[in-house]
Parts: structure tokens; sequence; C-alpha cells
């Protein structure tokens, strides 16, 4: 952990390479030119005040914003050197592999089973016992196997918002995803069901790439390894998160970081 | 206590009270209107029961109607009336959703929505004598169909469709976009979240729409004289004409073969329809909690 805490960045060999990436809804110009890199197993977070463009950048990571009327892209985003928004490119094959989860808690009214199984089943996965299999391992991964003493079969709206939110992201690493995103994934968590989250983003990211939008200041300063650091949709500064938050070096991170500005 | 004070007080008590009288009153009119409005029903329901059950029996739902209907059954239309709906809402049905899904799915808010929305809005306001015109010249002349259950049946679908587009668009529409974003993000594509994640949510709005359909086409008198004809046998193929209920209920009562009979056939009906719209509300929504979880 410390190691990665303290390491340069590279680049070259980043899980994600953002390059120059814009991004307008309709006339409103909403990412300006972002360059940054996203580690493989490490913890990005990405802070900014409301309405700065953190969690329009993080949707275009798996190109949700294609669904809103009037976004228009320029610029690169690489995801293992290969464009994400080049010609020709599945987005059903993209958000496959890069998964996302939101800020509420959203299951199915289905079983807690059928939530894990739906994103298999999509992509064509029938055989019963390979279901069963990766259900219990993502359910194992993100702890709530156990809680659920082995019985999948119940429904996943009785579950607590907070075990209901470690079902949205076993969910969302069913399909064995390289990149997890997660869109303030504790805001509607209480803090014991916050750290709990925390607590798992430290366990998988031992094999993903993970990206997280907070508000919460303290979670990215404890729960990262690389800060980014967002205003009017310009990337400010970004860096190992311990540099950032003890030694920033430019005006405006400072003065979010300290409260100054909100 | 200062007197500009004291006058507050004192005109506030008379604004109280004045408010007080006010919501009393209309309380008493609002009972009054929900009193009558279900005095309508009850009346209605008693009156046409009182002269029509007296008619019914086994025999009367079971046999085919003897001199016009003067003596004899009802069956022949009991069974005209089944298969028109039923046909009227499988040609219907698939059609009102396909166009709700499309409309609400797969295109955004522009001139071709605006457009098929305005049709199916005007379409909803065209008195249904038009229809049976439109379908006996369409279908029963220009197609050729004579009076037939098809040409009946697809002039009813014309009637019905809006009912269902409407009742369908909205309960997709219910749907939190919310579900959409994650089953897409997931990467289900639109198709699988269409058919896997919206229509199963909006399932029991689609299926209550298309029950009051139903009753619409059961009650359908002028679309259906037209263009299914009034023949008193029992249909065996879909080009044979019938003859359902409300129209052997106006011939009776129109010509004045049996008043008795017409009576009879109109409590059939009318508890036919009540059965329907009970369905609509109490079952469907049921069937459908049961299954779903949360709504």
């Amino acid at each position: 952990m410390e190691e990665n805490r303290s390491a340069i960045l590279i680049p070259e060999t980043a899980k994600i390479r953002v390059k120059d990436f814009n991004l307008y809804y309709g006339g409103f110009h909403a990412l300006k030119d972002i360059t940054v890199s996203f580690e493989k197993n490490a913890i990005t977070a990405v802070i900014g005040p409301s309405g700065c463009g953190k969690s329009t950048f993080l949707r275009s990571i798996n190109r949700m914003n294609d669904t809103i009327k009037g976004v228009s892209t320029r610029g690169q985003i690489l995801l293992d050197g290969k464009d994400i928004y080049g010609p020709g490119v599945d987005v059903t094959w993209l958000r496959s592999r890069v998964g996302m989860v939101f800020q509420r808690p959203v299951v199915f009214p289905l079983s807690v089973f059928d939530n894990v199984a739906c994103a298999l089943r999509v992509q064509g996965i029938t055989d019963r016992t390979l279901l069963s299999d990766i259900v219990e391992e993502s359910l194992k991964a993100v702890d709530l196997w156990d809680e659920l003493k082995g019985n999948p079969k119940q429904p996943a709206l009785s579950l607590s918002l907070g075990n209901q939110q470690k079902l949205c992201i076993a969910r969302a690493i069913s399909t064995r995803p390289d990149v997890i995103l997660l869109d303030e994934p504790c805001s509607a968590l209480d803090p014991i069901a916050t750290l709990r989250i925390e607590e798992l983003m430290w366990t998988l990211r031992e094999k993903y790439t993970i990206v997280i939008v907070t508000h919460n200041m303290q979670q990215a300063a404890r729960a990262s390894d690389y800060t980014i650091f967002m205003l009017d949709g310009q990337l400010v500064e970004w860096g190992p998160t311990r540099d950032i938050f003890t030694n920033p070096k430019d005006r405006r991170t400072e003065g979010y970081i300290t409260g100054k500005l909100a | 206590m200062n007197p500009r004070a004291e006058s507050l007080v004192s005109k506030e008590r008379v604004v109280r009270q004045v408010n007080l009288r006010k919501e009393k009153a209309a309380v008493t009119l609002l009972s009054f209107a929900a009193l009558i409005t279900a005095a309508v029903l009850v009346f209605v329901f008693v009156y046409i029961m009182a002269r029509g059950l007296a008619a019914i029996d086994l025999e009367f739902l079971l046999s085919s109607p003897v001199k016009m209907g003067r003596e004899g059954g009802i069956f022949p239309a009991i069974v005209g009336t089944l298969v028109l709906t039923a046909v009227s809402i499988l040609v219907a049905a698939p059609l009102g959703v396909g166009a709700a899904v499309f409309l609400t799915e797969y295109t955004r808010e522009g001139w071709f929505s605006k457009v098929v929305r305005l049709g199916t809005e005007s379409l909803a306001g065209i008195p249904s004598i038009i229809f049976g015109l439109f379908g006996f010249s369409f279908f029963v002349i220009y197609l050729g169909m004579g009076w037939s259950i098809l040409a009946g049946a697809l002039t009813l679908a014309c009637m019905i469709l809006p009912t269902i587009v409407r009742t369908s668009e909205e309960a997709i529409k219910s749907v939190p976009s919310i579900y959409r974003e994650i089953s897409l993000a997931l990467g289900a594509s639109r198709w699988q979240t269409v058919t896997g994640v919206v229509l199963p949510q909006a399932a029991p709005g689609i299926a209550t729409g298309i029950v009051l359909a139903i009753g619409r086409s059961i009650g359908e008198t002028a679309a259906v004289i037209f263009t299914a004809g009034s023949s008193l046998r029992v249909p065996h193929s879909l080009l044979d004409p019938v003859r359902t209920l409300p129209v052997h209920f106006y011939i009776l009562a129109r010509e004045g073969i049996s008043s008795r009979n017409a009576y009879g056939t109109a409590a059939v009906l009318l508890v036919a329809v009540l059965l329907v719209d009970f369905v609509a509300h109490f079952v469907v929504g049921r069937l459908f909690r049961g299954r779903g979880g949360e709504r």
C-alpha cells in the first residue's frame, strides 16, 4: 500500500489514459481538456465541488453519457491502449469491462441471486452451475456471502441499505470487469456502512482499477491512492493522495481541501 | 395588550370562524357530489338487474335465440362478444405496446414522436360510430372481408389502440430511469434493458390498460354493428359474421322484439363489464405485486 501511494505515475503503463478529453452537453462545455491516467490496482478518488464535472467525467469512462441527448466528445480515453470512443467500439462490451456502482444502492426487486446473475444472463450465460459459481464468488468478494448464510435466494430488498450497496458492487463485478467506477457510493449510507464499503474497496483493489467520485474529503484522504481535483470542468491537480492532501501545489486545491472553497 | 394588537386578534378570530364555515360547506357539498356519483352507479345497476335477472338462467346463457330473440337464449352473442374481443386485443395489444416502447425508449422527443402522439390522441377522440363507418367502408367493402369477426375485430383494434398506447406509455415512463442506467451499465443492450427491466416493471400498468381496453371492446356497439354484422348463428371461422351482446340488446330493444330478453342481455353485459373493471383494479395489481416485490 505504502509503495503504491508514493509511486511515480507512468502514464504509458496505466490502465486508463485520458488524453485531452472534452465533453459538451449541447453548447455547454462540461469537461475541458482533461488529461490524466488511472493506475491498475489502485484507487483513484475524484473530488471537487458540485457541478465541477466529476460525475460526468466518471460516466465518460463507461460511456454512460451516450444516453443523454446532445452530448458530444473530443479527445481520447484509452482502456488498455484502445480508444473507447473510437470507431467500432461496442458499448455493451465496454460496459462489461468497466463496471459501475451508483450513488444510491438500487437493486432490482428480485432475489439476491438474480440481482447478481442478471448481468451474466444479458451476456448469454445460462449454465446454472456456472451462474451459481460466479454469483457465490461475487458475493464472497464483497463480503456478503457469509452474511446471507449461503442463501442468495432471499429478496434483495430485504437487505440493509449498506448491504444493498455491497450487492450492487457484487453485481458490478460479476462480469469480471477490469475497472470499477463508483459514483459517490456511500452518500446514502451511515458511517459504519461507509467504512465497510471503504474496507471492501481496499480488498477489491488487489484485482481491479478503481475510480471513485466522492464529496467526502476524509473518504478521499483515507481510501485512495491517487486523487484528482476538478473545478469547473477542468482538472486542477492530480497526484498521490498524500501529496494532494498534505502538500497541494495549487492554491485552489488547498482552498478546497481546507474547506475555504465550497 | 395594546388596542391595535387587540383588533388584530379579534379580526383573526372572525377570519377563522369564516374559514371554519367555508370548510363545513365544502365538506357537505363534496360529500354530496361523491354520494350522487355512487348513487348513479347503484341505481343503474339495480335498475338493470331488477329487470334483467328474471330472464337469466343457465338455459338463457347456453341456448340459441328463437324467433329473432323473442324466445331462447343469447349463447351466440356471448361467443361473438368473446371472440371479437379476443381477436381485437390480440391485434391491438402487441401493436399498442410496441408503439409505446418505441415512443418512450427508442426515440427522443422530436417531431416524429409528436406526430405519433398527436395521432393517438386524435384517434382516442373519434366517436366510435365513425370507426364503424370506416371499418365498414375499408375492411368490409374495400378489403372484401364482408361482415365478419375479422372486420369487426380490426375496427375495434383501431378504436382501442390509443387507450393501450397511452396507458402503456405512462406505465413505461413511470419506471425510474436509474433501473435503465443500471441495466445499461451492466452491459445490457437497449433491447435487453427494455425486455428484462423496463417491461417487467411496467407490466402492471400495461396489463391494466389492456384490461380496460377489453372492457371497451365488450361494450362497444356502434363500431361493431356495421362491421361484424348481426348474425344469430355461432361463428365457425374468422370470416363469419357475429352478433355481440350490445348489438343483440340494441336490436331487441329497438325493434321491440322482447324487452324481457333485452334486459336479460343488458344484465349479462353489465356484469361482464363490471367484472372486467374489477379485474383491472384489484386482480392485476395484486397479481404483479406478489411477483414484483417492490411496487
